[in-house]
């Protein structure tokens, strides 16, 4: 087997598979396709990591049509993202997996194989831009992802999945243009899209990437210096935050994860805002580099303090939220500023701390829009008020939400105490005193509102208004949620293979940068 | 002056910006999101352009050295057209969804609609 | 077996109790044996334990937090150490004894409930050995949460309002205090020293300033929300809306014995008694501990409810262990060791009591206690026993434990903190020896009992326990000595 083509692979096969789906017009068959493909597409990930894993460079790369990088588009695997590939598709195949009974009478059958469609065009875009190792690559695969993510939150049974679909369409399009003019401002002064020649070039000085002939004010300027160079970060930054839905560019994401089909949820929560992390971590550290971010620019200062803001704002909100899929979308807004905090820190043990979370938090986030769903197949309502007396009704699944919810808070034993040691060490290496008390605060917070859910499910008797059918979740769902909240569980205890993956991972960003 | 291609990028992206934010009508929302994203093409092609140069394609009957433009801004804002029309499909497509469910396509009576139900 | 497994087996076993309990919910016969028998297996377990002390063995289960270039790897681990040994005992020999109580006392009251009761003590006990053996500070912090969880089932057991309430309260206060104070203190601790692992003569020795040790010290001694250092001592008087087991086993033995042990053991082994005493970084602690021992007992003075009573007593008690750890002396820390062990059966006794008294006569005041002690002379003799211990006067064992604290203020040079704990012991027989000068010396209210239901004593499975214990802190007076060889080793370096 020639694993040399696996990154394209990993690209290709959904791509292909998308328009197969529309083809398969029977709900079964296009259902069944699409979670083959997804579980492929997450051996290959694995695949990919494992060889990532054991090449000597630490990375894989393949260079499209055979064209010479950077003159064509090369798609580049390390370990950050064969990390993140590998978290996506996992996602992927499990949500997949039991799509079709989430779907079930939230969107009509009859549309199910359009779903799947859009839903493979989605992951063909989560994909592409972890695999790919050019800028303008990324720009490309994220406005496929955001579009296929745009039509499926519209799908949902709520009618106020129309509204939320097209304010996110119209917050990420902004956010995805302004990339764009990131993109292209570093291209004029570089000349170049591929990362590692960019990242290469921006230390240069204007005299070396001009040559003679050109007429500059100031040959020996270095590139990264100038004013065009910062403008174009700041489009990255900006842009990217409102795709990351870092406070306070998060408006979009409580609307859109709580009228989208459950499966959508799911998926989402897991994927497009990890990705956009991803994306963040590469111009940061990998483009622009450590100096010119933090000491040049000063990024710490700005998203240091928003990130705070965000774990603290956004925990508070989510205590006050009646509906449950409202309250983890904004925990999953304080989880980002969780991410953005460690990012911020610029130290080795700050970036691998985002990492894990990354990781953690994408299996935790997923495996509870799971339960919701799982929920959702039983009863109607999604409220605190709909749910009391739940934990008797359906013991599996509230077990697993409350196993999601310690994994939130960051109990020991739950992969999210792994993330959150991680981060308060970070922060406290350098005597971030105040930070690390927040960040703790924010774990308090979240006893709040994870207790509120908890205590409607165990502590208060049901509504007596015909709810006797209520039974336990479909073995299948049930058995997927376990899948990923076990995980939570077992990632907290043994936690090698996820710290140990995201400190290599940190290694590479932080000494590949500038 | 050599820089008006600029001055009227900027001019075309804060004009679609603010039409963004400020108008109800979601149909001028699109409208705004469109003018948004042409200024960004026209960011594009005006830095591939090169002094005296032509656009950059090739015509066989001409021999010897010609200055061409920069064929990759033209190129990337291809791509970047491609996506601007998909997005304006699927926002105008979201719009007519509203309008069947709403019966209104103004921003704050969909919301006030939305908060008496 | 081996020391290691002995120590695995004493955690593993109380969680393997917890799961055949749940199992056995159908027959309560069945699941009470199940519950009494492991409770002896423990019990025998952690006394082969007592003997592989001097050893010192250790284990480690797994690598929570990996190894990096310049930090160790921070293990699950549990090792056997003479404080801890000794927590383990008390916790494990008064779990039988409360067992047979709760079996009489669920029967008696026709408790709801009874499977989930016995499975979540079970799980609190496993918690309690797992902080008892804990070999670092991640362990224990990891034990003192699976407590929390696991008690807050026992707290608010009566499912009623003022149960939810009062529950809210435990788990709000507790984990608040732990998340924000005693994680913080750990991986302040982890920044500051590399290691987390309890070793004798601590940790932090050249690695902390003493303004630092200070703050430190207040990290642990807050955050240690068990410990009911006032003022976050609220969670205590409120988890008695609980049953009278819990709150005797847990509220008097494993819950707050796991805070003030949570101390002592971070006194001892993470900062060490000669920092802590050259650097003075506790003398703050040792005031806080002094006012919070005189103002629990005043508040106990006014408060009629039985068990409102003996809660507040237990704050003050609880702050006498802490004295103890503040004053980082020799005779400190043994007091200290050795108050754990006396106030645990002290207070048992005095809870048990308190439970007879509510099944056999229902009565919950102490107004109302008036020449019961005519038709309960069992009970009230062992509240009389108890009631000593905890006062601290012979031929009871509290008095030994006392005596040690107040040696432990002279070392340390401490003469105010010596005249609190003698006005403290004057408030505790303030607020104690009524109690059973009333039931036996005055004459009961007229109107009041005459029924068959309320006369004479508790059901036999609450009184023999509740004599057990009364024994206990007897035969405890005679044994100090053994006690206090055994923990000698702990401050010898």
């Amino acid at each position: 087997m020639n694993w040399q083509q696996l990154p394209i692979l990993q690209v290709i096969l959904p791509l292909l598979a998308a328009p197969c789906c529309l083809l398969l017009r029977r709900s079964r068959w296009a259902w069944g396709f699409a979670s083959l493909v997804g579980c492929l597409a997450f051996l290959i990930a694995a695949k990919q990591l494992h060889v990532i894993h054991n090449s000597p460079a630490g990375a894989i790369s393949y260079q499209l049509g055979d064209w010479v990088a950077p003159f064509g588009i090369e798609y580049r695997l390390d370990r950050l993202s064969g990390l993140v590939l590998v978290v996506v598709t996992a996602i992927a195949a499990v949500a997949l997996s039991v799509s079709r009974r989430l779907l079930k009478g939230e969107v009509p059958e009859e549309r199910h194989h359009l779903f799947f469609a859009i839903f493979l065009l989605c992951l063909t875009g989560l994909s592409g831009i972890v695999s790919t190792g050019d800028l303008f690559n990324v720009f490309v695969f994220l406005e496929i992802a955001s579009l296929s993510s745009y039509v499926l939150i519209s799908m949902g049974r709520d009618r106020r999945a129309l509204l939320a679909a097209f304010q996110y369409l119209v917050m990420g399009t902004i956010g995805s243009t302004f990339l764009l003019i990131g993109i292209g401002l570093a291209y004029m002064m570089t000349g170049t899209l591929n990362m590692a020649d960019l990242a290469e070039r921006l230390t240069m000085t204007l005299g070396s990437v001009y040559g003679e002939g050109a007429s500059l004010e100031n040959p020996a300027l270095p590139v990264n210096q100038t004013r065009t160079i910062l403008a174009a970060f700041g489009f990255l930054t900006v842009g990217l935050a409102l795709k990351l839905a870092l406070f306070p560019l998060h408006a979009w994401l409580p609307n859109a994860y709580a009228t989208a089909p459950t499966v959508v949820s799911t998926f989402l929560a897991g994927t497009s805002t990890k990705v956009a992390y991803y994306v963040l971590l590469r111009i940061i550290f990998t483009i622009f580099g450590l100096t010119f971010a933090f000491q040049q620019v000063g990024l710490q200062y700005l998203l240091t303090p928003l990130a705070v803001t965000a774990i603290l704002v956004a925990s508070a909100i989510a205590a006050y939220q009646a509906d449950l899929r409202r309250l983890l979308a904004y925990s999953s807004v304080a989880q980002i500023g969780y991410l953005v905090l460690g990012l911020s820190f610029a130290t080795h043990a700050g970036v691998t701390a985002g990492i894990v979370h990354l990781f953690n938090h994408a299996l935790m986030k997923s495996g509870l829009f799971l339960v919701v769903g799982c929920i959702a197949t039983r009863q109607s309502g999604l409220t605190l008020e709909s749910i009391r007396g739940l934990g008797r009704r359906m013991p599996l699944t509230m077990a697993a939400f409350v196993v999601g919810g310690l994994g939130l808070i960051g109990v020991p034993m739950t992969s999210g105490f792994v993330s959150k040691w991680l981060l308060v060490s970070a922060a406290l290496e350098h005597d971030r005193w105040l930070v690390a008390v927040l960040v703790l605060v924010g774990s308090l917070l979240a006893i709040v509102y994870v207790w509120r859910v908890i205590e409607a499910a165990y502590f208060q008797s049901p509504d007596e208004t015909g709810s006797d059918e209520v039974g336990e979740a479909p073995v299948g769902l049930l058995l997927a949620a376990w899948v990923l909240l076990g995980a939570t569980l077992v990632l907290g205890v043994y936690t090698d293979l996820t710290v140990g993956l995201a400190r290599e991972a940190a290694t590479t960003l932080l000494g590949g940068g500038s | 002056m050599g820089l008006f291609n600029y001055w009227a990028v900027i001019a075309l992206m804060m004009i679609g910006f603010y039409t963004v934010i400020a108008r109800n009508n979601l149909i001028k929302t699109m409208i705004g999101l469109g003018i948004f994203q042409v200024s960004v093409f026209m960011l594009y092609i005006s830095m591939g352009k090169v002094a005296d140069g032509t656009a950059p394609i090739r015509v066989q009957s001409e021999v010897g050295a010609t200055v061409y433009s920069n064929p990759v801004p033209h190129v990337l804002i291809l791509t970047a057209i491609v996506v601007g029309v998909a997005t304006t499909a699927l926002g105008l497509a979201l719009i007519i969804r509203i309008r069947e469910t709403y019966g209104s396509i103004e921003e704050d009576e969909i919301l006030e609609m939305d908060q008496q139900s | 077996m081996s020391p290691q497994s002995l120590v695995l087996a004493a955690v593993v076993m109380p969680l393997v109790t917890a799961v055949l309990v749940a199992a056995c919910g159908r027959r309560p016969n069945l699941r009470e044996t199940v519950t009494l028998v492991s409770g002896g297996l423990l019990l025998g377990v952690v006394c082969l334990l007592v003997g592989s002390v001097d050893a010192r063995p250790e284990v480690n289960v797994i690598d929570v937090i990996p190894g990096s270039f310049d930090r160790p790897a921070i293990s699950i681990g549990f090792h056997v150490e003479p404080l801890g040994v000794l927590f383990a005992l008390v916790a494990s020999g008064l779990w039988i004894v409360t067992s047979v109580y709760a079996i009489g006392y669920m029967r008696g009251h026709g408790e709801q409930n009874q499977t989930r009761f016995f499975a979540c003590f079970a799980v609190a006990i496993a918690a309690v050995m797992g902080i008892a053996f804990s070999r670092n500070l991640l362990t224990l912090f990891l034990f003192y949460e699976v407590l929390t969880l696991s008690t807050y089932p026992l707290v608010t057991h009566h499912g009623t309002e003022a149960a939810k309430r009062a529950g809210r309260t435990y788990l709000g206060i507790l984990m608040g205090t732990s998340v924000v104070g005693l994680l913080l203190a750990i991986l302040w601790t982890w920044q500051l020293a590399g290691t987390l692992e309890f070793r004798v003569g601590g940790i932090l020795d050249g690695h902390v300033e003493p303004v630092t040790a200070g703050v430190l010290l207040a990290l642990f001694a807050f955050g240690t929300g068990k410990a009911a250092l006032m003022p976050l001592h609220r969670w205590l008087p409120a988890a008695m809306v609980a049953p009278t087991p819990v709150s005797a086993l847990l509220h008097a033995v494993a819950v707050v014995k796991a805070g003030v042990f949570t101390i002592l053991k971070v006194g001892v082994y993470i900062f060490g008694t000669d920092l802590l005493s050259s650097s003075g970084a506790s003398v703050w602690l040792m005031y806080v501990a002094g006012a919070s021992l005189l103002t629990a007992s005043l508040i106990a003075l006014t408060r009629d409810n039985l068990k409102e009573r003996l809660a507040y007593s237990t704050i003050s008690q609880l702050a006498y262990i802490v004295l103890g750890v503040a004053l980082a002396t020799r005779s400190g820390v043994i007091g200290s060791g050795m108050h754990i062990v006396m106030h645990a059966f002290g207070k048992i006794t005095l809870f048990f009591c308190a439970g007879a008294i509510l099944i056999a006569a229902h009565k919950t005041r102490v107004s109302e206690l008036d020449g019961l002690g005519r038709r309960m002379p069992w009970t009230f003799a062992a509240f009389s026993v108890g009631a000593l211990s905890v006062i601290g006067l012979p031929p009871v064992g509290g008095s030994w434990s006392k005596w040690f604290l107040a040696l432990g203020t002279v070392e340390a040079g401490q003469w105010p903190l010596l005249g609190a704990l003698m006005i403290s012991s004057l408030l505790n027989i303030a607020y104690l020896v009524p109690i059973p000068l009333r039931a036996f010396f005055r004459d009961a209210p007229p109107g009041v009992g005459g029924d068959e239901e309320t006369g004479g004593e508790a059901p036999v499975a609450c009184v023999v326990p509740l004599c057990l214990t009364a024994s206990g802190c007897v035969v405890l007076f005679f044994c100090a000595d053994p006690i206090y060889q055994f923990l000698l080793s702990v401050t010898v370096n």
